[in-house]
C-alpha cells in the first residue's frame, strides 16, 4: 500500500491553505458545511487519485479520533 | 388448455400429468431431478440434455412467472441461451439496447454505452419478460423431451440424502411418490423449499427501503435505452428507473423510502397516477402489473451440499439493479452442467463440483458487492452518506470522475475466472487480451460452406481447441495433435485463410480479421477452451500432451 504523506506539502504556502478551508465555511449553516466538506473531500480524493493513499488518509483520519480504520466496507 | 390473462400475456397451464412412479411401486430414478422450472431449472434441463443427460423437472406451478419480474438479460446469458437453442429467439422478441441514460432532477448527467464495438453476434442488452423468457425454454425443453421431463403441479416435500444419492418424495393430485436422483439441482428460487428442507442458514443484508414496480403498457413511440431519475422533478420517489420490454410495455420502479405504506402504494389507481407523472398528459397507458419489494443480499455459504447442488436465487440474491439476478443464475447453470455431465459420464471425479462451488461463489460475491455498492449510492442512510452522494450528483455534470461515482445500478458483466485452480497458467507468448479464465469473446466467421456465422456458435458444449493455421498443412497437423491429446469429445476449430468443409474439424475463416485481434491469433497460436466457453489455456505452437494434461487437470483426474 502506498504511503500517506506525513510530511509538509504545501510548500511554505499551509497557513494559506488553512485559512482559505476555514474561510470558506464562514457565514454557513452546519448542514452547508457539511455538503461543502463532503465535495471538497470527493474532489481533493480525486485529486489524490490513489485509491491506496485515500484509504491510508481515512485511517489516519479515523485513528486521530481514537477509531479503528474503518476502511473495509462494512457487513450489515 | 385454459389460460387466462395478466396484461397484454396470455398464461396458459401447462398440463399435468399423472407421475408414472405410482404405478410403479412410487419409486422412480433418474440421473439429475431438477426442482424449479424457472429459468435457471430450465436452462440446466435443456444444457444436460445436450449433453446427453437425462433429468425431471419438478414445479409446483404450472403457469411461467407472473409479471415481467426479471428482464434484463446480458450478452454473455444470450450466448448462453444461444447455446441452448434459445437466443436468436429472444433477440428476435427482445428490446434491443445498449445505452443507459442518467438524469439528476430534470438534467442529464451522462450516458453509458455498453457495447461500444461491433463484431459480437449478441448484443450487450435485451430486454424480455421472464414469462417470454420461460415459454421459449420450456419449447425448446420440449423439443428435448426424450431427456427432459416436466412435471407440472409436482411438489417437492422431503429430501433425504445418501452417499450415492438424493431421494426426493414429491406430492401430486393423485399421490405422493418418490424418486432418487444421482443428483439434485436446487433452482427453486429465493424462497428455496430446498434450502428449508436442508435447513441451510440464507444470510445477507436488507436494505431498508422499497420499491414500486410497475408493468405498463405505452401507446407511444418512448425511446428503449435505459433511463435512471435521481430526485426526479417529475415524482417525490428518490429515483425513478426505466426499461422498455416488448409489446409496448414498460417496466418502471420507483424507489419509495422505507417509511413507504405498502397496502397504499401497490393500489393500481395510486400506481397510474405516478405513471402517468412520468410519461406526461394524454399519452395513453394501460396497467399491466405491479408489486412492491424490498431487498436483500445473501448468499449460501456452499453452493454444493453433499449431492445437492444450488444454482440461481436459491443460492445468491441480490438487487435487481445491476441485472445480476437471472443474468447470474444463468451463469450458474452454464458452469454447472458440463461438470455435472462429466461427472455422471465418469470422466471427472465427483470433486469437480467442488470447482462450480466455489468458481460461482467468486460469482456471487461480485453481483453482491456491485449491489451494495449500487444501494449505499442510492439510499443514503445518514446526513453524512447523503451529503456524499449528493456531492457527487452535484459534481457530475461538470466532473467527469464524480460522473463516474454516480451508481445506478454496475451493470452485469460476464465472470472473469481468473486464477482459479483448473486453469492452465499462461507464458505470456501470446498478444491477445483473452487470458486463461476469461470468456470467450465472439468474432465473425465464415464457415466451410460459404456461410457467414460468428465464432461463438462453434465453441460452446465440448471442450474445443481453437487454433490458427497459416496453410492447409498446418491445419492437417493441428488435427493430428488435437486426435492425439487424448480429450474424449475433442471438438477442433481452425481459424485459416480459407474456410473449407475437413472432416473430423471446423475450418473456419476469419471474415471481419477479430478473430484474429481478439484472440492474438497467428500461425501456431491454440486455446484450449471449456464446455462453458471460457479459456482453459493459450500456447504458442500446439503439444498433444499439453493439452491433455490441461484438460485432465480441469477435470481433476490428473494432478498439477
Amino acid at each position: 500500500m502506498n504511503a500517506l504523506q506525513r510530511t509538509d506539502g504545501f510548500r511554505g504556502r499551509g497557513d494559506e491553505v488553512y485559512e482559505r478551508l476555514v474561510a470558506a465555511h464562514r457565514g454557513l449553516s452546519d448542514e452547508q458545511s457539511g455538503a461543502l466538506n463532503a465535495r471538497l473531500v470527493l474532489l481533493l480524493a480525486n485529486q489524490v487519485g490513489d485509491a491506496d493513499v485515500v484509504t491510508a488518509a481515512i485511517a489516519a483520519a479515523r485513528a486521530s479520533l481514537g477509531l479503528a480504520d474503518g476502511a473495509a466496507p462494512r457487513e450489515e | 388448455m385454459s389460460g387466462g390473462a395478466v396484461g397484454s400475456y396470455d398464461y396458459r397451464h401447462y398440463p399435468y400429468h399423472r407421475p408414472v412412479e405410482l404405478d410403479r411401486g412410487g419409486q422412480g430414478r433418474c440421473p439429475v431431478l431438477i426442482v424449479g422450472a424457472g429459468p435457471v431449472g430450465l436452462a440446466a434441463a435443456i444444457d444436460l440434455a445436450q449433453q446427453g443427460i437425462a433429468s425431471i423437472v419438478v414445479d409446483d406451478n404450472d403457469v411461467v412467472s407472473v409479471g415481467s419480474r426479471a428482464i434484463c438479460w446480458s450478452k454473455r446469458t444470450l450466448e448462453i441461451f444461444d447455446r441452448l437453442g434459445v437466443g436468436e429467439r429472444m433477440v428476435a422478441k427482445g428490446v434491443t439496447w445498449r445505452v443507459g441514460r442518467v438524469y439528476h432532477r430534470d438534467r442529464e448527467l451522462y450516458r453509458f454505452d455498453l457495447l461500444p464495438e461491433g463484431g459480437h453476434k449478441m448484443p450487450a442488452f435485451i430486454n424480455l419478460q421472464q414469462y417470454y423468457a420461460e415459454e421459449y425454454l420450456i419449447d425448446r425443453a420440449m423439443e428435448l423431451a426424450d431427456r427432459v421431463d416436466l412435471r407440472w403441479r409436482h411438489r417437492l416435500a422431503g429430501i433425504e440424502q445418501s452417499g450415492t444419492g438424493v431421494t426426493a418424495t414429491i406430492d401430486t393430485a393423485d399421490g405422493q411418490y418418490r424418486v432418487t436422483a444421482d443428483w439434485l439441482i436446487a433452482a427453486d428460487g429465493a424462497r428455496s423449499t430446498v434450502r428449508s428442507l436442508l435447513g441451510l442458514p440464507f444470510e445477507g443484508t436488507t436494505f431498508e427501503e422499497k420499491f414500486l414496480i410497475v408493468d405498463v403498457r405505452i401507446d407511444a413511440d418512448y425511446p428503449s435505452d435505459r433511463r435512471f431519475w435521481f430526485q426526479p422533478e417529475f415524482d417525490p420517489s428518490q429515483s425513478v428507473l426505466i426499461h422498455r420490454q416488448p409489446d409496448n410495455v414498460f417496466r418502471i420502479d420507483f424507489q419509495l423510502g422505507w417509511d413507504a405504506d405498502v397496502e397504499r402504494e401497490r393500489d393500481p389507481e395510486r400506481a397510474m397516477a405516478r405513471v402517468r407523472r412520468v410519461v406526461g398528459p394524454g399519452v395513453h397507458c394501460e396497467f399491466e402489473w405491479c408489486s412492491v419489494y424490498t431487498f436483500r443480499c445473501a448468499r449460501l455459504e456452499r453452493f454444493t451440499s453433499g449431492r445437492v447442488i444450488f444454482a440461481g436465487d436459491s443460492a445468491h440474491v441480490v438487487s435487481p439493479f445491476g441485472a445480476r439476478g437471472g443474468n447470474g443464475g444463468i451463469q450458474d447453470v452454464d458452469n454447472l452442467c458440463w461438470k455435472l455431465a462429466a461427472v455422471l459420464r465418469k470422466e471427472a471425479p465427483p470433486a469437480l463440483l467442488d470447482s462450480y462451488d466455489s468458481e460461482r461463489r467468486h460469482g456471487a460475491d461480485e453481483n453482491i458487492l456491485n449491489s451494495r455498492r449500487t444501494t449505499t449510492f442510492m439510499t443514503p442512510k445518514t446526513a453524512v452518506e447523503r451529503q456524499l452522494r449528493d456531492g457527487v450528483l452535484a459534481l457530475a455534470p461538470d466532473f467527469p470522475f464524480a460522473r463516474a461515482l454516480v451508481n445506478s445500478g454496475r451493470l452485469s458483466r460476464p465472470c472473469d475466472l481468473r486464477g482459479f485452480s483448473g486453469f492452465a497458467a499462461d507464458d505470456g507468448s501470446i498478444a491477445g487480451p483473452l487470458l486463461p479464465g476469461m470468456p470467450c469473446d465472439d468474432a465473425p466467421v465464415r464457415a466451410g460452406d460459404g456461410s457467414a456465422g460468428w465464432l461463438l456458435d462453434h465453441l460452446g458444449g465440448a471442450p474445443t481447441v481453437l487454433a490458427f493455421a497459416a496453410s492447409p498443412q498446418e491445419v492437417d497437423g493441428i488435427g493430428r495433435c488435437a486426435a492425439a491429446s487424448d480429450i474424449a469429445g475433442l471438438r477442433v476449430v481452425v481459424i485459416s485463410e480459407e474456410a473449407r468443409p475437413c472432416p473430423g474439424m471446423t475450418v473456419l475463416s476469419d471474415r471481419a480479421g477479430l478473430v484474429g485481434a481478439r484472440y492474438g491469433g497467428a500461425s501456431g497460436v491454440t486455446y484450449l477452451i471449456r464446455p462453458d466457453q471460457h479459456v482453459l489455456g493459450r500456447w504458442r505452437g500446439i503439444d498433444p500432451q499439453a493439452l491433455g494434461h490441461a484438460w485432465r487437470r480441469c477435470l481433476g483426474t490428473e494432478a498439477a
